[in-house]
């Protein structure tokens, strides 16, 4: 039993037992947490199969950003935890029933007998100078160049969608309207002039001596 | 040495741990999307062991294109779950019931 | 000689559509000018072309003239056939036509009487019969000049539908509705066999053209086709056997008879024209031309034969029971039909051909001088109220009488040569069923002296049984009703005399009608045959006109001598009364069977099949049980996001353990 076959154990039980604990956990925010673990143990072992470039970017697309997203969410909203967990019992057997009804079958398909060593022998280890980023590079930019477009179209719509849903109006917030100010005009909006009547003249009346000019000379 | 087998049966487990997930936590909808983030995370393993078994890099293409399509989707979905949240008070599926004739 | 046949054909359709839609503007002179030419006309060209064929100057015609279309390789044409038999039938059909058409203007003058004052269907039907009888008159033609089937079945049904419109012309009446559509209704039936016959020669030999047809036949004659199963039938028999019932229909022979005495309640001259001189023969004319298809069949002309003699005879009898006018001629019609299928089935084509000419002129002849008494009566129809009538309508007096000679046979009258053939031709013949229809047809000569007989003593002659009124009215009827009556009486007289010779005997319908050698009953009666009035001594031995005589004298000891007799009679053979009054129940039985059972069934497939099954079952049954079904579904349809992603992974579950089980 080599140290891979060790280290493959050891990592495979801690997934297991870490995904046990995201779904069992009552509260979201150490499922959460047990979700990184789950993650980053997975991360791990996709080293093992040789996908460094995936691996790292589990951890940092997932781990860094999904994740935390996730985390933010949570402590975002005021969830009552208690009323969430409440028939938690009471569903165990059904999904103990169906997920080991799900793991037996899955187990017949992917057993050793189907996929075992005899048919799929181990591939010989890469070299020192092979560098899985590139190789992945290669292909990604070449023969799945229009689905990697797409790919990118597809995050940016969810940038776009995610920016949409969330986005609240405020109507008491005091904000710019960068459109108006761009389409404002050089006269009438910026200086108007207005025509003012002018004021009669107000004829002073003789009979009164306080106000008349004439009265002064 | 490490079979695929292995691999498989693991990511297998895995899977069917989200699925039980799914019905222990048929309520909170936040735990559900992670439930199906670890599902998707059976699934790549899944590709990524079969891309090493038998040497071809388009596994390894997929999985890259679900990481991409699975964080979109974990935006989007936590978006709708935020907007939900501030009309609802709430995440509870049971209080879901607008589709409900 | 193309456009001869053209005008013959096209004239009496012309003056039809003029009369028929231009008739409020033209009026009722314009309409009966018009139909007058044309079938005028027609009936002068007629007469030409048969002048030209006993002269020997025309030839036969045989060409198409309109290709409607072809299809399947078979063309459909519409053509001209025109030899001696066809001529022989325009000429009959013309002739009688025209007087009809003259006649028609004496009976009709006053037939606004007949419908109530705001009916908007009398409002010109003056106009609208001349164009009926028109129209029939080209449909007619078509049927006999014809040379492919489908213009026989088109002239066929042409003339069954203005038969129809002519019996129920009357359409307020009630009865007449009823006998319109009963004549349409049991002439389908005959006509779903006429249909299958053509279908069959169509099948068969790949050809509608009578001379194709009629080329091919003897190659066909031995071929033997699948009915049923294992069953297989002749057929040369299963063709004139369906053909035949096309022309039970139309000539109405037992059991397809019903229609005619009813259709009575249509206008005398239509009766006339219709229901005795020509639209009844076209089934006598059809197996004629289709001799040598029949020859070919013995079963079939055993069939023709037996069908033919039980019309001729039971018919007759109904007839002395009568007491309308008109239904006694009409029960005479169906039973001198009979004769004349009854010699097609003997072979003697020639012999019903003769008859069939020969009953024309007498026949119409009888029919309007029964309206003429009709009109004198004011439209009273029963004999019982006539009586003595000789005195008061001369004209119609002596050409009734001249007509029933004829049409009991009398010697040297017209309907004697024919009928005296016919006699003479099943006597001889060698068919199955020839002693049978021999004996019947020997009988019926008594019986059609006898009710001939009757007719004519209870109205021309006896005690005065109208009212007073009725009686102080009574007068000639007008000339255009007289004038044809002598014109008809002329050829009943005397057209046996003049063509018995050439038509029964002679070459006129040779290469025309095709008979077997070991059939030519005709042939061996022509080698005894000596002129004419050797023909009539040698009547005068044989038991026929010791019958007819019988016939007479029994009659004119009845119903002049003692009139008590008759009444005995009725008591003492009520049975027979019964049975012939019920007209052997065929009505009942059509009624109850036919027209009940289709009435039941309509009924059973409208309450059950219409309402429970469709309605109810597959309409809304389907939509109760969409409900029911939604009902229960709707409990599915939670609305809960959870349910249905828990259905997702159960359908995942299941599919997985469909997947790794099989």
């Amino acid at each position: 039993m080599g140290f891979e076959k060790f280290l493959f154990y050891v990592l495979a039980a801690t997934l297991i037992a870490a995904a046990g604990m995201v779904v069992t956990r009552r509260n979201p925010v150490h499922a959460v947490l047990f979700l990184v673990v789950a993650f980053v143990t997975s991360a791990m072992l996709w080293m093992l199969l040789e996908a460094e470039f995936l691996a790292i970017s589990l951890v940092l697309v997932y781990v860094g950003a999904v994740l935390v997203l996730f985390l933010f969410v949570i402590m975002m909203l005021d969830v009552d935890i208690a009323t969430l967990k409440a028939q938690f019992i009471r569903h165990l057997p059904l999904a103990l029933v169906v997920g080991v009804i799900m793991l037996v079958e899955i187990f017949l398909v992917v057993g050793p007998g189907n996929f075992g060593g005899e048919s799929f022998p181990n591939p010989a280890p890469q070299g020192p100078d092979y560098s899985n980023t590139r190789e992945l590079g290669l292909v990604l930019y070449s023969a799945y160049l229009y689905p990697f477009e797409i790919a990118a179209v597809i995050l940016l719509v969810a940038i776009v969608a995610a920016i949409r849903l969330t986005l609240r109006h405020r109507p008491d917030t005091k904000y710019l309207d960068p459109s108006k100010q761009v389409f404002v005009r050089k006269g009438p909006d910026r200086v108007r002039l207005i025509r003012l009547q002018p004021e009669p003249r107000r004829v002073t009346p003789k009979a009164n001596p306080a106000s008349g000019p004439e009265n002064e000379e | 040495m490490i079979e695929l087998s292995d691999y498989l049966m693991l990511s297998g487990i895995l899977f069917a741990i989200s699925i039980a997930g799914i019905f222990i936590n048929r309520k909170n909808l936040i735990v559900l999307l992670m439930c199906i983030e670890l599902m998707l995370l059976a699934v790549n393993t899944n590709f990524i062991a079969f891309s090493h078994f038998l040497g071809d890099m388009a596994g390894q293409v997929f999985v890259f294109f679900i990481l991409t399509v699975a964080a979109a989707e974990a935006a989007i979905g936590l978006a709708i779950l935020v907007v939900l949240f501030r009309s609802r008070r709430t995440i509870d599926v049971e209080d879901l019931d607008a589709l409900k004739g | 000689m193309e456009n001869v046949y053209l005008t013959i054909v096209l004239a009496p359709l012309l003056g039809s559509i003029i009369a028929g839609f231009f008739g409020g503007r033209i009026g009722r002179a314009g309409a009966h000018w018009v139909t007058i030419l044309g079938v005028g006309l027609s009936c002068l060209l007629s007469l030409y072309v048969v002048v030209g064929f006993v002269r020997g100057t025309l030839r036969v015609f045989d060409g198409p003239v309109y290709t409607w279309m072809v299809s399947g390789g078979i063309q459909f044409e519409i053509g001209f056939l025109v030899d001696k038999l066809t001529a022989l039938m325009m000429a009959v059909v013309t002739f009688v036509s025209l007087m009809v058409h003259i006649y028609t203007i004496g009976y009709m003058a006053d037939d606004e009487h007949n419908w109530p004052k705001e009916s908007l269907a009398g409002k010109n039907g003056y106009q609208r019969f001349f164009s009926y009888i028109s129209l029939f008159t080209f449909s007619m033609l078509m049927l006999v000049m014809s040379n492919n089937f489908l213009q026989l079945f088109f002239g066929w049904e042409a003339v069954g539908l203005v038969s129809y419109l002519l019996i129920g012309f009357w359409s307020v009446r009630e009865s007449a509705i009823f006998a319109n559509l009963k004549a349409f209704l049991v002439n389908r039936v005959g006509d779903f066999g006429f249909i299958l016959g053509i279908a069959a020669v169509a099948m068969y030999f790949q050809s509608l053209d009578y001379r194709e047809v009629f080329a091919a036949a003897p190659q066909l004659a031995n071929v033997q086709i699948p009915i049923w199963g294992d069953t297989h039938w002749s057929l040369m028999t299963v063709i004139c056997v369906l053909l035949f019932i096309g022309a039970m229909g139309k000539s109405a022979q037992v059991p397809l008879h019903v229609w005619l005495p009813d259709s009575m309640e249509g206008p005398t001259p239509i009766s006339a024209l219709i229901h005795a001189a020509t639209m009844v023969t076209a089934g006598i004319f059809m197996v004629a031309r289709m001799s040598p298809l029949y020859e070919l069949s013995e079963t079939a002309l055993s069939f023709v034969m037996i069908i033919g003699a039980t019309t001729a005879f039971f018919m007759g009898l109904i007839g002395l029971v009568q007491n309308d006018i008109k239904r006694v001629v009409a029960y005479s019609t169906l039973s001198q039909l009979g004769y004349m299928i009854t010699a097609l089935g003997a072979s003697a084509y020639a012999a019903g051909i003769f008859h069939l000419m020969t009953h024309a002129f007498f026949k119409a002849l009888l029919f309007l001088a029964a309206g003429s008494v009709i009109i004198a009566m004011h439209h009273d129809q029963d004999i019982r109220n006539m009586g003595g009538l000789r005195k008061y309508l001369p004209i119609t007096w002596i050409t009734f009488l001249l007509g029933s000679l004829a049409l009991i046979g009398f010697p040297g009258f017209s309907g004697f040569f024919s009928k005296d053939a016919i006699i003479e031709a099943v006597h001889l013949s060698q068919v199955s069923g020839a002693g049978y229809a021999s004996v019947l047809l020997t009988l019926g000569v008594f019986i059609t002296a006898l009710y001939s007989f009757r007719l004519y003593f209870l109205v021309f002659h006896g005690r005065e049984r109208m009212d007073e009124h009725t009686r102080h009215h009574l007068h000639e009827t007008p000339a255009v009703v007289w004038v044809p009556l002598a014109l008809l009486a002329v050829p009943s007289v005397v057209i046996g005399w003049l063509t018995v010779e050439a038509v029964l005997f002679g070459d006129w319908f040779k290469d025309v009608i095709m008979v077997a050698p070991h059939h030519d009953v005709l042939a061996q009666m022509g080698a005894g045959y000596h002129g004419q009035v050797g023909f009539v001594l040698h009547g005068l031995m044989a038991p026929p006109f010791w019958l007819a005589m019988g016939g007479l004298a029994l009659a004119w000891y009845i119903y002049m001598m003692k009139p008590v007799i008759a009444g005995y009679l009725m008591v003492r053979f009520g049975v027979l009364y019964r049975i012939l009054d019920g007209k052997y129940g065929f009505d009942q039985l059509n009624m109850a069977l036919f027209a009940g059972g289709s009435r039941g069934l309509g009924k059973l497939f409208w309450k059950t099949g219409d309402q429970k099954i469709i309605d109810g079952t597959l309409i809304n049954g389907s939509a109760h049980g969409v409900g029911w079904i939604a009902e229960r579904l709707r409990c599915i349809q939670t609305g809960y996001l959870y349910h249905y992603a828990i259905a997702m992974i159960l359908g995942l579950v299941v599919l997985l353990t469909v997947f790794v089980t099989f």
